[in-house]
C-alpha cells in the first residue's frame, strides 16, 4: 500500500496508466501523483493545457491524453518530481522513459546504466539517449533513457553504480 | 569533508582561516560556523555534561537548543553553531558549566 | 531608543512576507533576525515548494528566501536588523535587543511574532551522543555550509521534513541506511515518499528506535516494531549500523515571546504545541500582537508565507494604513489560505485551529 511503502501499487499506476491505444501513438506524460495536497504547477506549466483545470488546488491532475504529446515541460516542473514521459513507438524492442534526475554526477549520452525500478531495484539496463538540462529546467536535469519496451511502466530511475 | 559536487547548491567560500582545538591546528572557513569547520575536520564531540560527564555534540545547528556549548577564545558557553570562525580563535572542549564570572 | 511602527520578529518566509505586505501599506517596519542572513530556515530547502504561483510553486526555496530578500530591501520603510536577538518584550511596547554583543532597546506600535519553531527529540538510551542530530540540524551543515554530515544516516520519521532531508542526503553523496517511521503510515507528501524509494531508499513504517550505540560517537541504532498499540515487539530488533541518526520526528512552536507578553496560549497537538490564541486577523489576545508562520501552528512554508501576509496587512490597518488596495490583498490572502488547507491534508490543521480561532 503507498502509504505504508512508499511505493505505487499496480491499482495505483492502472489507474493513471494512459490507454493502450494512446500509448501506441507515441510519447505521453505518466503522471504518478496519487495523493491530493495542494499543488498545480503541471497544470500551470503544460503549454498545451492537456492537464484539466483544477477545480480546487488540492484536485489530483487528470490529463487529456490525447492533447498532451509528451514534450515533458511539466517533468521538471513537478515538485514532486511525480511525473515521467513514456514513448512506446521509440523503437521496435524499445521504449523510451523521461526521467527526472537531480543527482550528479549527470550520465553522458550514450552511457549504459541500471535501469531501477519505483523501489530502486535493477530490473535491467538503460541507455542515455539525451540529457535535457537548460536554464529554464532550474537544476532538475531530464534523461531520456532507454529501455526494454516490457520495462517502459517499470523502469523510474537509473544506478550509475553497476 | 566538505561537499564539492551537489546537483542544486554552489558554496560561497570566503578564505581559509587557522584555529586551533585543543591546542591542535586545524583550518576552515573564515565566517562559517566553528561547528561546521571542526564537523569537516572530523570533530564530533564539542563538550562534556556537566553531571555524567557524557560527550555531547551540536543537535540543532541554528542556535536553539545549546548542546554545542564550548570554549571559545577562553570565553565559556559559546554555541559554536552559529559562533563565525575567524583567523587565529582558540577553540576547546567544554567541561562542566561554563562560569562566566570565574573566567573573567 | 529606536522606534517603529511595526517590529517584525523572525526573517523566515511568515516574517519576511509580513515586513513586505505592512511595509507595502505604508507602515514604517523592523524586521528583526537573530541570524546573520534573512530567510530562516528556507536558506537549506533546495526543492521546489508546492501550491500554486502565489506562493512561489516550482520554485526552490533558497530562491524564495532570495527573492523575498531582495523585496525587502527594495522597500525603503524597512529597517532589518541582523544578528539581532530579541531578549524579552515589556509593558510600554518595548522590545529589547542583543545585537552585536550590546543591547538595545525598539519601540514598536505593533509586533508580528514570526519566530517559528524548533525542533523536537526523542526520548531513548544514548539519545545525546554526539552524531544524533535534527533532521534539520544536518540540512543546515550541508545545504547551507557544504559540510558532509556523516557517511551513513538512519532517520527517524517519514513525515516532510525526514522524507525531504533523505532526498537532499542522497544529493550530497550520503548512504541512507533506512527512514524508521512509528506510526503505519507515511506521514509526508507520498510523492517526496516514492522520490527516496526509487533511490533504493527503504521506508519502515511501524518501526522506532530502541537505543543508540557507540563509544563517544554514533556507531549504530537498534531499531524494532511497533504493535497496534504502538508498544515495542521483543525479537523484532534490527542492528543498523551508521554514523549519524537524524531526528525528525515534528516542531514545536517557539513562543516564549507570546509567553512573556502575556498573550493566552493553548497547547493543541494538531498544531504542534503551545500556541496562542488569535482572530482570523492573527492578532492575539494582547491588542496590536500578531502571529504568523510556525510559531501560530506548525504548518508548511507556503501557509506560513500567507500568514505573514495576512498579518502584516492586519498590523498595517490597526495603525490606519487602509485602502482599497489593502481590502483586495486581504481578501486574496485569506483565500490562498483557505485553499491550501482545504484537502486531506489540511484536515489536520483545520482542527487544531478551531480551538484557537476566536
Amino acid at each position: 500500500m503507498l502509504s505504508r511503502t512508499g511505493v505505487a501499487t499496480c491499482e495505483n499506476i492502472e489507474s493513471i496508466l494512459p490507454p493502450k491505444e494512446r500509448l501506441q501513438k507515441g510519447p505521453v506524460a505518466v503522471i504518478e501523483c496519487f495523493q491530493q495536497i495542494p499543488c498545480n504547477p503541471c497544470y500551470s506549466s503544460c503549454p498545451r493545457n492537456a492537464i484539466k483545470p483544477f477545480d480546487d488546488i488540492n484536485d489530483l491532475p487528470v490529463l487529456d491524453y490525447e492533447s498532451c504529446n509528451g514534450c515533458g515541460t511539466c517533468i521538471h516542473n513537478c515538485p514532486g518530481l511525480a511525473i515521467f514521459v513514456v514513448d512506446e513507438t521509440y523503437t521496435e524492442e524499445e521504449a523510451l522513459v523521461k526521467l527526472p534526475y537531480e543527482y550528479t554526477p549527470l550520465p553522458k549520452v550514450g552511457d549504459l546504466v541500471e535501469a531501477l525500478d519505483r523501489e530502486g531495484k535493477k530490473v535491467g539496463q538503460a541507455q542515455v539517449v539525451k540529457v535535457q538540462n537548460a536554464k529554464g529546467q532550474d537544476r532538475t536535469p531530464v534523461l531520456w533513457v532507454s529501455v526494454s519496451k516490457h520495462l517502459s511502466q517499470q523502469v523510474r530511475n537509473i544506478g550509475m553504480e553497476g | 569533508m566538505r561537499i564539492e559536487d551537489h546537483p542544486i547548491l554552489t558554496y560561497p567560500r570566503r578564505r581559509l582561516v587557522t584555529f586551533t582545538f585543543d591546542g591542535q591546528e586545524m583550518t576552515g572557513y573564515e565566517g562559517e560556523p566553528i561547528a561546521a569547520a571542526l564537523h569537516d575536520a572530523g570533530v564530533r564531540v564539542l563538550r562534556e555534561s556537566p553531571k555524567l560527564h557524557r560527550p555531547r555534540g551540536f543537535y540543532c545547528a541554528i542556535g536553539n537548543c545549546s548542546s554545542c556549548l564550548m570554549r571559545v577564545d577562553g570565553k565559556p558557553n559559546v554555541r559554536v553553531c552559529v559562533e563565525e570562525l575567524k583567523e587565529g580563535m582558540t577553540v576547546e572542549t567544554q567541561k562542566g558549566k561554563g562560569d562566566l564570572l570565574a573566567e573573567l | 531608543m529606536l522606534s517603529y511602527e511595526i517590529a517584525v520578529i523572525g526573517g523566515g518566509p511568515a516574517g519576511l512576507c509580513a515586513a513586505i505586505s505592512a511595509a507595502a501599506a505604508g507602515a514604517s517596519v523592523a524586521l528583526i533576525e537573530k541570524d546573520r542572513h534573512l530567510g530562516g530556515q528556507l536558506v537549506k530547502q533546495t526543492h521546489m515548494f508546492f501550491g500554486s504561483k502565489a506562493q512561489f510553486a516550482s520554485t526552490r526555496g533558497i530562491d524564495i528566501a532570495d527573492i523575498l530578500s531582495r523585496q525587502c530591501e527594495e522597500l525603503k520603510n524597512i529597517t532589518v536588523l541582523l544578528g539581532a536577538t530579541v531578549l524579552g518584550y515589556y509593558d510600554d511596547q518595548v522590545l529589547t535587543i542583543e545585537q552585536d554583543n550590546k543591547v538595545q532597546r525598539v519601540k514598536a506600535d505593533c509586533l508580528v511574532v514570526a519566530t517559528g519553531a524548533s525542533e523536537k527529540v526523542l526520548p531513548f538510551p544514548n539519545n545525546d551522543l554526539p552524531g544524533i542530530y535534527g533532521a534539520g540540524a544536518v540540512q543546515t551543515l550541508m545545504n547551507v555550509y557544504g559540510v558532509k554530515p556523516a557517511d551513513r544516516v538512519l532517520m527517524v520519521g517519514a513525515g516532510n521534513i525526514g522524507l525531504i532531508v533523505s532526498y537532499q542526503l542522497l544529493q550530497a553523496h550520503v548512504k541512507v541506511a533506512g527512514i524508521i517511521e512509528a506510526a503505519k503510515h507515511i506521514g509526508g507528501y507520498l510523492v517526496h515518499a516514492s522520490k527516496i524509494r526509487r533511490a533504493g531508499v527503504p521506508i519502515m513504517t511501524g518501526y522506532t528506535i530502541k537505543k543508540a550505540y557507540g563509544e563517544r560517537k554514533v556507531e549504530g541504532a537498534i531499531v524494532w516494531q511497533l504493535d497496534d498499540r504502538w508498544q515495542p515487539i521483543p525479537g523484532t530488533e534490527l542492528d543498523i549500523p551508521v554514523d549519524a541518526v537524524c531526528l525528525a520526528v515534528g516542531l514545536t512552536p517557539m513562543g516564549e515571546l507570546l509567553w512573556q507578553a502575556g498573550c493566552q496560549m493553548i497547547y493543541v497537538p494538531q498544531l504542534g504545541g503551545h500556541v496562542p490564541f488569535r482572530k482570523a486577523t492573527l492578532e492575539t489576545t494582547v491588542p496590536g500582537i500578531y502571529v504568523a508562520g510556525d510559531v501560530a501552528g506548525v504548518e508548511e512554508a507556503s501557509s506560513a508565507m500567507v500568514e505573514g501576509r495576512l498579518a502584516g496587512l492586519a498590523a498595517a490597518r490597526r495603525l490606519g494604513y487602509h485602502n482599497a488596495d489593502w481590502e483586495n490583498k486581504y481578501q486574496d490572502a485569506l483565500q490562498q489560505l483557505m485553499a491550501l488547507r482545504s484537502g486531506p491534508v489540511g484536515e489536520k490543521i483545520c482542527s487544531g485551529l478551531k480551538c484557537v480561532v476566536v
